[in-house]
């Protein structure tokens, strides 16, 4: 399998002044995958705003590192598996946690949560496709299960979207946050004579050209690319790299992820910026006869490179070998500015590192989609006469429906950290050993990203806004996720600048740094492209534990709705679940509204006058007070006149994804009501919890009346769908 | 001299953090980690054995720890008297061990569960319930694949004769345990082990909507027992 392009080997070639042998030519195909070197994204990526008053290393590194105060930092990453995902479900959502942790572990940090975003074809319905769906989330839910469990760190939250662009399909992205001391951040700076080590699993032929492989269009299912998960070792690797690092012997540290060593090594040897000299007899290997080029391209799971000195060499040995963790010196640090493969001592790869961890960048066309403007004018839909039926509808719908079943599955309190559970907050909420508290969410919403990909990022970024203001905490940091079909696609990569020019406006405006990110190309199958789909996932900070704040509501709250609501349908649920419609105009967002918004209802939350905050997303209005209602085992009456809104219809007042709107409950109704009149904001009061129904009027007629049973039977409809 | 409690820590532990946080931050014990290749134990009043995935869970959840050295150690300390408290891995290791009856075996649902339940305390007489109620219910969560307990006729039988039921849970089963058993004792009531988590559940912020910390009296119990002793 010849990966580089004809291109890229003269232009290797040329900076060689020689010919590239058969290996060399491997470990640059891997290090010059779209995967590995960003060739198609990297151009745009560097107009990220990526600097802010906390960050400690932005993004470039395993993970973004910011300062939370008192000599402690979190570190953030973000990363897919899609491409094993699709084709084996359960190790290659399995190795996608054990790859983010890595990440973690590899700035000096210990793990602390996970979280996945997963995507998936419907799940309901007779068909093949369906069964197929369901097969591969109930293996990718498993899969993250295993592993996170075992290696006992908690799977807190995320979100799940269902939609048929991901047929035979799916997306599976998994985000890791990370607490330690700033002090223990590896530094990342080596001497000529130190050594290079290799630690952990053996090196097999799984996961040979795994890189290549997600760089390229689904087509043939090709299992031996996908790695084999072993969460023990990972587990063992993990205590010894805390130990490791506490005792202060490692000067260096990499994982293994894609591209395997030739990735590792040659990044690794460009950041220190010192050259590399490995043997790769040295490498313990699970099966005899690998070739060179096997050895250098193997992705097999669970591999830690160390940098240490001599001196603390002896140490860092007796670690590993009290985790019974196998490891070899694989060679030494040098003086030049290559790497150096050798074979049973004889040079095998011989190129500068910085060349092999500098693709040569990509030059891709841009056209805006032909689909676009037919999507942004569809026929209205006639409105249903049962308005309760369509909110019952839309809570069972998997997409919006509670995610229990899922969250059950995963040990989502190990590590004695986790305060905001899943299903009772809009963000997981993690405590951390200074007092302070982390709120951190993933959203992604792949409908309104396909009918308008620069407006449907910007509304993720406000949903995740959103969301971690819904739990008492201030927004500190983004990492995105940027998922989308070919890049040689002049179509599909204007989607994909497009999303970027969101995530530039909203992160500048917002003054939110970006501190990591992935991108993933070639998320297609014979049956087409994936929808546009950039997950972005937003962490934010609370000061004082006495601000955490959840979305069940009290019986007796008063309801407040922050925020206007305008019959912006496109890519909605009530859309594209209940009608079966996709087109129409996407929820858009005004920055200084949503700031403002979101500014004032923090402001009201830290004052504590707030009972319960809950964001308005999926589903509308209807859908959030529902949550809300059947969270706190309370009915809700509504007023639908009362709320701002410029809706003609009645079914788009409760069914729009308008933005930047917020939901809150009170006891003090009146603080509240002064508080937001001197903000400024659009608000009202719009209801009280009470009875056992989920009711909607409009003035004296009744619009919706849903009993709070149904709503809950409907809502925790996943279980039984995943029976079926 | 001030009581201290021993935590066993195995490959693939992962709770050993978390009680030895509740231990020594929230209760004011001093407990302290002990590797599974250490053969003699001295110094210690209590032995914690926690969860995890020991080994991995390899062969089958607990077996392969109930043959590591620490373990032939503890057995010893609980023929003494000394009271062993497993938590779910540990649990599934005291089993494994021979220390407790019974078996553990795949929940009903044949997944992993976590999620809060109830228990109730059908024996307040050991020294890991005794500063409860009898027939005191409080909120805790389990988090376990392997954690139906079962147990044949006979053992049921005895387990019940000898008031060896410790808590059950109470009307919200999440695995199918025999007879809703969520913690045994032995004979003497000295080695108890559970698959709820009580320091999961032992600080109030933590805990789930509509519960409360009361699991840390677990803890609270075992502390003033061995002070009893102490002066005793």
């Amino acid at each position: 399998m010849g990966v580089l392009t004809k291109q890229e080997l003269q232009y290797l070639e040329e900076k060689l002044k020689r010919k590239a042998n058969e290996i060399e030519q491997d470990i640059v195909g891997a290090e010059w995958s779209e995967h590995c070197s960003y060739k198609s994204s990297k151009k745009y990526l560097r107009l990220l705003p990526t600097k802010g008053r906390r960050v400690v290393v932005g993004p470039g590194y395993d993970a973004g590192v910011l300062d939370v105060g008192d000599g402690y930092v979190l570190t953030v990453h973000i990363e897919s598996h899609n491409h094993p995902s699709a084709v084996e479900p359960f190790g290659g959502a399995a190795t996608g946690v054990g790859g983010v942790i890595r990440d973690i572990m590899s700035m000096g940090t210990r793990p602390i949560a996970v979280l996945d975003a997963l995507r998936f074809a419907p799940i309901t319905g007779k068909g093949k496709a369906a069964s197929k769906s369901k097969w591969l989330f109930k293996n990718v839910v498993k899969g993250i299960a295993d592993y996170g469990n075992c290696i006992g760190i908690p799977t807190v939250g995320g979100e799940i979207e269902f939609d048929p662009s991901f047929e035979d399909y799916c997306l599976v992205d998994v985000a890791s946050i990370g607490f330690g001391k700033k002090e223990d951040i590896v530094a990342n700076q080596a001497n000529v004579g130190d050594v290079i080590v290799l630690a952990g699993g053996s090196t097999g032929r799984d996961g040979i050209h795994g890189a290549s492989f997600a760089s390229k269009a689904l087509e043939a299912e090709n299992r031996s690319a996908v790695q084999i998960p072993d969460p023990f070792l990972e587990k063992l690797l993990l205590e010894a790299t805390m130990e490791a690092v506490k005792q202060g012997c490692i000067k260096g540290i990499k994982d293994l992820g894609g591209g395997g060593l030739s990735c590792c090594l040659s990044e690794t040897s460009d950041t220190l910026g010192k050259g590399f000299d490995v043997e790769l007899s040295k490498v313990h290997t699970r099966e005899g006869g690998m070739t060179p080029a096997e050895l250098m391209i193997s992705e097999s799971q669970e591999r830690m490179l160390y940098v240490t000195d001599n001196a603390r060499l002896p140490a860092l040995q007796a670690v590993l070998d009290k985790y019974e963790i196998k490891h070899a010196v694989l060679g030494t640090i040098q003086e030049h500015q290559d790497l150096i493969v050798r074979n049973s001592g004889d040079v095998v790869a011989q190129m500068p590192s910085h060349l092999v961890a500098h693709a040569p960048l990509a030059d891709r066309k841009l056209k805006k989609p032909a689909y676009l403007d037919k999507l942004q004018k569809v026929k209205q839909p006639r409105a249903p006469a049962n308005l309760g039926k369509v909110l019952l509808s839309l809570l069972s719908s998997p997409t919006i429906a509670s995610k229990r079943w899922v969250y059950q599955q995963y040990d989502h309190e190990v590590g004695v950290r986790t305060v905001g559970k899943p299903g009772a907050g809009d963000a997981a909420v993690m405590r951390l050993d200074n007092g302070k508290l982390v709120a951190i969410k993933l959203d992604g919403n792949s409908k309104h990203c396909y009918i308008d990909p620069y407006q449907g990022t910007l509304g993720c970024l406000s949903e995740g806004r959103r969301n971690i203001i819904c739990t008492g905490a201030e927004p500190v940091g983004v990492v995105d996720h940027l998922q989308f079909a070919s890049p040689e696609d002049p179509e599909i990569y204007w989607t994909f600048t497009q999303a970027i020019d969101a995530i530039v406006n909203y992160c500048k405006f917002m003054e939110i740094p970006v501190v990591g990110g992935k991108v993933s190309f070639y998320n297609e199958t014979a049956k087409g492209p994936i929808k546009p789909s950039p997950v972005m996932g937003t962490l934010g900070l609370i000061e004082d534990a006495s601000h955490v704040t959840r979305f069940a509501l009290e019986p007796g709250d008063s309801i407040f709705v922050v925020g206007n609501t305008s019959s912006e349908m496109g890519g909605s649920e009530y859309y594209e679940h209940y009608h079966g419609i996709t087109g129409g105009i996407v929820p858009q967002v005004n920055l200084e509204t949503d700031r403002k918004n979101g500014d004032s209802v923090l402001k009201l939350i830290k004052s504590g006058l707030v009972n319960c905050a809950h964001d308005c997303g999926k589903g509308g209005l209807a859908v959030a007070l529902a949550e809300m209602a059947i969270a706190g085992s309370t009915g809700v009456k509504v007023d639908l006149n009362s709320v701002p809104n410029s809706c003609k219809r009645m079914d788009d007042l409760l069914f729009s994804e308008s933005h930047s709107r917020y939901i809150i409950g009170t006891q003090d109704a009146a603080s509240v009501r002064r508080m937001l009149s001197s903000e400024g904001v659009a608000f009202a009061e719009i209801g009280r919890a009470q009875g056992r129904n989920i009711e909607f009027t409009k003035g004296k007629n009744k619009v919706v009346r849903l009993a709070l049973k149904s709503a809950e039977a409907g809502f925790y409809s996943l279980e039984k769908t995943m029976q079926r | 001299m001030a009581a201290k409690i021993g935590i066993a820590v195995f490959p693939g532990s992962n709770c050993d953090r978390d009680v030895h946080h509740v231990l020594n931050n929230v209760i004011g014990v001093q407990a302290d980690f002990i590797w599974h290749t250490k053969d003699r134990i001295a110094g210690y009043d209590a032995m914690i054995v926690p969860g995890g995935f020991a080994f991995g869970d390899r062969l089958r959840a607990g077996i392969i720890a109930a043959h590591s050295p620490i373990v032939q150690e503890i057995k010893r300390m609980a023929k003494d008297g000394m009271p062993v408290l497993g938590i779910c891995n540990g649990f599934q290791i005291l089993v494994e061990s021979g220390l407790l009856p019974g078996a553990l075996m795949m929940n009903d649902s044949l997944r992993f569960v976590c999620r809060w339940t109830k228990v109730e305390v059908k024996n307040n007489k050991t020294p890991f319930t005794s500063q409860f109620e009898r027939k005191q219910t409080f909120g805790i969560p389990v988090a376990h694949g392997e954690g139906r307990y079962v147990a044949d006729s006979k053992i049921l039988k005895d387990l019940k004769k000898k008031n060896q039921i410790v808590l059950q849970y109470s009307n919200d089963d999440p695995n199918g345990s025999t007879d809703l058993i969520a913690a045994i004792c032995n004979e003497e009531g000295n080695v108890m082990g559970m698959m709820p988590h009580p320091e999961r559940a032992s600080e109030s912020i933590l805990v789930a909507d509509n519960s409360s910390n009361d699991a840390i009296t677990i803890f609270r119990s075992l502390v003033s027992n061995l002070k009893q002793k102490a002066v005793a």
